[in-house]
This record gives structure tokens, C-alpha cells and sequence, in this order.
């Protein structure tokens, strides 16, 4: 299995990664080799095997549907970029 | 002082032999005497350190001290630490000061050990060389020009040059047994869910578990009795008792049954490796063991499989990594769109940005049967390999890596040769199972590592194996001539 350039600048895109169009040819060269050593799986016989999702076949814990968590927004937005009464600012979504 | 273990460490603080001060002092010490050229702390915690040190030693006069109060340790930089800058190696996190403590790390403070710094790493846990980290590579003190192995290098590279008597690791594919290898020290991984992810930042998030990086097996069950337990907060920490890790690190091995799959011993196999692991296994049957040859067919998929289910789950957790709540943020963005894309891309590495493209693509659609389920159907299949094992044997053995640590820059532009350095540790991780390197001896002057792979929760017996074996052996004991 390779992929090409248009691959590359889809995946990208739906990764949200910018990337340097001088570096797409390499990321070509790359994540081919890489889906080439993948491609050995296809040679296996699975058809009737379950799919295993976590080591040791647990299933989700539940617990009870109350609050536990304090708020600590104050602290929290400390770390963020930019923030304005307790909001996250980011560049303007909608005109 | 500076080579002794921290069960030694621990006996000497109590006799009054050397205060906690005293002990983090000197490892401070060394810490700004070698990381320049080790490269193996992205920070140095030294103010926080010897006010810790100080509480410990109250805490060890007032006679209420645990096992390890005043041991002086170091985190892998994976951990977040309240109010102190955890980076897990990437520009994305360089001005993240974590508003919250892991669980692990917290285990830790609270058990009153001494947090000296966080450990370089690759950026996060991707890599094997620990070439990935933004703050540059860790060098392997064994011979500079190496690697140390990653994505644990830094903790295991400082344990290794006793610039820390022991350190926490994290292990996805290998990332604790593989450097532990490289560097010849003793690492573990823990059965998946033994420890808490709480506060670890994501990498896998079916695959990734925290352990502990010593010289000697005695250690790691001190640092397990710390780690191990459940953990509300992670809603994939099991619940389970928790047994005392020193209680059976004397029991006797007559008998053991040591399987050796013959995989493991094919093609790909450095021939001095391979005399190493055989000398070791020789030991164990002086020691009593009983060895047999076994088979675990899948092996050659566990690379394969491994570079879907990884990649798939890294694009999903860092797709966290957005520009608008915490970390880097790129300047002056157009749109919203330019300020997600810009600011992933300047803040992820090369190999980050290659594995979340991978994992975008398998996960993307028209592709998830053919690749994600087609690779958690081949998981099953080698968890079952191990599982029809272990009703023959109580443990496996065999190399932990196909060679010993190469030099600096060898792999960094071929990621698969890279990825294939892990062959013997991913499937491990694969199947959620508990093991550990311990060191075996040396090839041309250089550490080689012997892979002990446990059953689920055998922990005890693995580090019970490891102790027999460090008992009749001092492999585990050699210092690199520059640190001793």
C-alpha cells in the first residue's frame, strides 16, 4: 500500500497539521514504507476472530451520576493563550 | 553513596548513616556536573527538592517514615507535577506548568520520596532512541556517541550515570525495557492497569503503563509497593489487592519453567546477543529452572499491528493539542482553521506529526475495518499465543532488543528500521502482559538485557526471578567508569 501526494494533503488536512509543501514528498516516502511493514497483516486469516480493544477484555467502569469535580476555571485558564471573563478567546468563527 | 540502591539508601537513612539532605544534595550535584553532557533532565526541581529532603528527614526522626521517605528519585517528564513544567519532550508543552498532580508522581511525594527532576524522553514516548525530544537527545553513559534507547532515555540514562538512584518510566511499546536494556539497568512493566494513568499524559491509551527503572530487581518491588493500585480517576485501573513485591523476592526457583520462544532467537538476532541470553539461561538451569522451547507464532505481526493500533490512538489523544486551551499557540492566527494547523504543526516534532498522520489515514474513512479492526483481530490472535504459553510455562525469556544501543543519528532517518528495534518488547504491550530487562552482561563493552515476560499480575514472580538470578550474578552492579 503507498500513498501519494493528494493523500498526504487530505490526511493533513483532516489531522489539522500544517505542513510544508517541501516536506510532503518525504511524509510520501514515510508513512508509505510505514503502511508497506502494515500491510503484512492482510496476509492473516481473521475471519472469525473478535476484535480485542483492551488487554484484559474489561468492560468500561461505571459510577454514579453526581458531580465530583470542583470547578477551578481560574486556574486552569491561567495556562491558556488568551482568555476574557472566564472565556477562551480564539479568532472570530462567525461574521 | 551515589551507587548504592535505594534498599541500601533507605536502611542508611534510618540507621541516621546520611540524611535525606544529604543524599539529595549529592545526586543534585551530579545532576549539574554530568547533565551537560547527558542531556538526560529537561528540569532540575533542585529548591523543591531540599524542602523535601528536609520534610523527609523530620518525617524519619519522628520514626513514621515509609520505605522510601528520603530516597531521592526522578520522573519521566510524562508525569504531570503540579506547578512544575511538564513538557513530555514536546514544543507543544514547553510553557505547560501542570495544574495537577499524577497519581504516580503523587503516590510518590506522598510516600515522602524526593522528586529531583523530570527526565528527557522522546517527545511524547514516540521513539526509541530518545533522538525525538524538542530539548535534544540523551546520550547513553555507557558510550556517549550511543543512544540510550527511548522513549525512557533521560530516566533511564540518569539511573544508569547515578545521577538518580531510580526513576519512573512509561512503556508503550518498550519504552522502559528497551532503554533498561541499552543502559543495563533493571526496568519493568507492569500488567496493564496495575498502575494508574491518571495524570500520564496519553500516548496509546490501550497500551501505554508506568514502571519503574532501578539497578536491581530488590528495588523495583520497592518502587512497585509505591505505584501499583487501584485508581478511581483512570476508568482503566483495575481493581485488584495489591501484594507486598519484596515478600517473595527470596522464594526459591527450583523448578520454574523458563520458556524460550524460538522467535526470539531467529533472524535479526545480533549472534552476541544471542550468547549473552543463552550464558543467562544457562545460569537459571544452574539455578534450578527447568527450560523448554516454545512457540509463539504471531511474533512477526506484533510490528506490524502495533504501527496501527498506536498511531490510531496517538492522532485520536492529540488531537487534544488544539492551540485554544492550553499550550503552544501559534502568532497571529487568520482563521480558526490557521490557528489549529499552524499551531500543531509548529508544536509537534517530526516523528509526532509522521504517527498522527498515520493514524489519521488508518482511522479515516473507508479504512478502519481494513486497518484498526484487521489490527485488533491480530492483537487477539497474539494475546492467545501467550496465553496457550503459560499453560506450559511460568515464565518466557529472551532478548529484551536485537542489538545493543546504536549510535546517535544510525536509525533517525529510517523510522520502520527504528520501529523494528522493538520487535521483542511491542507484543508484550499488545497483549497487556507484565515484564521486565534485567541485565544479562555485554557485547563489545556494551549492556545487553535479558527479557523476563510474566502471565497477568505476576508481577511478584517476575521481580522474584530477576532477584534469584541478581543473587548469583553482579551484572546489575557495573557503573559506567566515567560515574563510578
Amino acid at each position: 500500500m503507498s500513498v501519494d501526494q493528494s493523500d498526504i494533503t487530505k490526511v493533513a488536512l483532516l489531522a489539522r497539521l500544517k505542513i510544508d509543501e517541501a516536506d510532503v514528498p518525504q511524509y510520501v516516502d514515510n508513512l508509505s514504507n510505514i503502511l508497506g511493514l502494515v500491510e503484512q497483516m492482510s496476509e492473516v486469516n481473521t475471519d472469525d476472530v473478535v476484535p480485542m480493544a483492551h488487554p484484559l477484555d474489561a468492560a468500561q467502569r461505571l459510577r454514579a451520576d453526581e458531580v465530583t469535580e470542583t470547578n477551578q476555571r481560574d486556574k486552569f485558564q491561567a495556562l491558556a493563550p488568551q482568555v476574557e471573563s472566564g472565556l477562551y478567546l480564539v479568532p472570530k468563527v462567525i461574521e | 553513596m551515589h551507587t548504592k540502591t535505594i534498599s541500601q539508601l533507605s536502611a542508611a537513612l534510618r540507621s541516621g548513616e546520611v540524611s535525606s539532605v544529604e543524599l539529595t544534595t549529592l545526586f543534585l550535584e551530579r545532576i549539574k556536573q554530568h547533565n551537560p553532557a547527558l542531556n538526560c533532565f529537561i528540569t532540575v526541581t533542585e529548591a523543591q527538592a531540599l524542602a523535601a529532603a528536609a520534610a523527609a528527614d523530620q518525617r524519619l526522626k519522628a520514626g513514621n517514615a515509609a520505605p522510601l521517605t528520603g530516597v531521592p528519585i526522578a520522573h519521566k517528564d510524562i508525569f504531570c507535577t503540579e506547578g512544575v513544567k511538564t513538557t513530555c519532550a514536546s514544543k507543544m508543552l514547553d510553557n505547560f506548568i501542570a495544574p495537577y498532580e499524577s497519581t504516580c508522581t503523587a503516590k510518590f511525594r506522598d510516600a515522602g520520596a524526593v522528586m529531583l527532576g523530570k527526565t528527557n524522553m522522546d517527545e511524547f514516548a514516540m521513539g526509541s532512541s530518545n533522538e525525538t525530544s524538542y530539548y535534544g537527545a540523551v546520550k547513553n553513559p555507557w558510550d556517549q556517541a550511543r543512544v540510550p534507547g527511548g522513549s525512557s532515555g533521560g530516566s533511564v540514562s540518569a539511573v544508569a550515570a547515578r545521577l538518580a538512584p531510580a526513576a519512573t518510566g512509561t512503556d508503550t511499546g518498550g519504552s522502559i525495557r528497551q532503554p533498561a536494556a541499552l543502559c543495563g539497568l533493571t526496568g519493568l512493566k507492569p500488567t496493564y492497569g496495575r498502575v494508574s494513568r491518571f495524570g500520564m499524559i496519553a500516548f496509546a491509551s490501550s497500551l501505554d503503563q508506568a514502571g519503574p527503572v532501578t539497578y536491581s530487581a530488590e528495588d523495583a518491588a520497592l518502587m512497585m509497593n509505591v505505584m501499583a493500585g487501584f485508581d478511581g480517576r483512570d476508568s482503566t485501573s483495575v481493581e485488584r489487592d495489591v501484594p507486598d513485591y519484596s515478600a517473595d523476592l527470596n522464594n526459591g526457583i527450583e523448578g520454574l519453567k523458563i520458556g524460550l520462544p524460538k522467535e526470539y532467537f531467529g533472524e535479526g538476532l545480533d549472534d552476541s546477543i544471542a550468547r549473552v541470553i543463552d550464558a543467562a539461561v544457562k545460569e537459571y538451569e544452574a539455578l534450578g529452572a527447568v527450560v523448554k522451547e516454545i512457540s509463539l507464532p504471531n511474533t512477526g505481526l506484533a510490528v506490524p499491528t502495533y504501527y496501527v493500533v498506536a498511531p490510531a490512538e496517538c492522532s485520536t489523544n492529540l488531537s487534544r493539542f488544539d492551540g485554544v486551551r492550553f499550550g503552544h499557540r501559534c502568532d497571529d492566527p487568520q482563521d480558526l482553521f490557521d490557528l489549529y494547523t499552524r499551531s500543531r504543526g509548529e508544536g509537534f516534532g517530526a516523528e509526532v506529526k509522521r504517527r498522527i498522520m498515520i493514524g489519521t489515514y488508518v482511522l479515516s474513512a473507508g479504512y478502519y475495518d481494513a486497518y484498526y479492526l484487521k489490527a485488533q483481530k491480530i492483537r487477539r490472535l497474539i494475546s492467545e499465543d501467550f496465553r496457550a504459553a503459560f499453560e506450559e510455562v511460568d515464565v518466557i525469556m529472551g532478548p529484551t532488543a536485537p542489538s545493543t544501543a546504536f549510535k546517535l543519528g544510525e536509525k533517525a532517518d529510517d523510522p520502520v528500521s527504528m520501529y523494528l528495534s522493538d520487535i521483542y518488547t511491542i507484543a508484550v504491550n499488545m497483549a497487556g502482559l507484565p515484564a521486565a530487562s534485567i541485565p544479562a552482561g555485554f557485547a563489545d563493552g556494551l549492556p545487553v538485557g535479558l527479557q523476563v515476560i510474566g502471565n497477568y499480575f505476576d508481577e511478584s514472580r517476575l521481580l522474584n526471578v530477576a532477584h534469584k538470578y541478581q543473587q548469583a550474578t553482579d551484572w546489575h552492579l557495573q557503573v559506567p567508569k566515567e560515574f563510578q
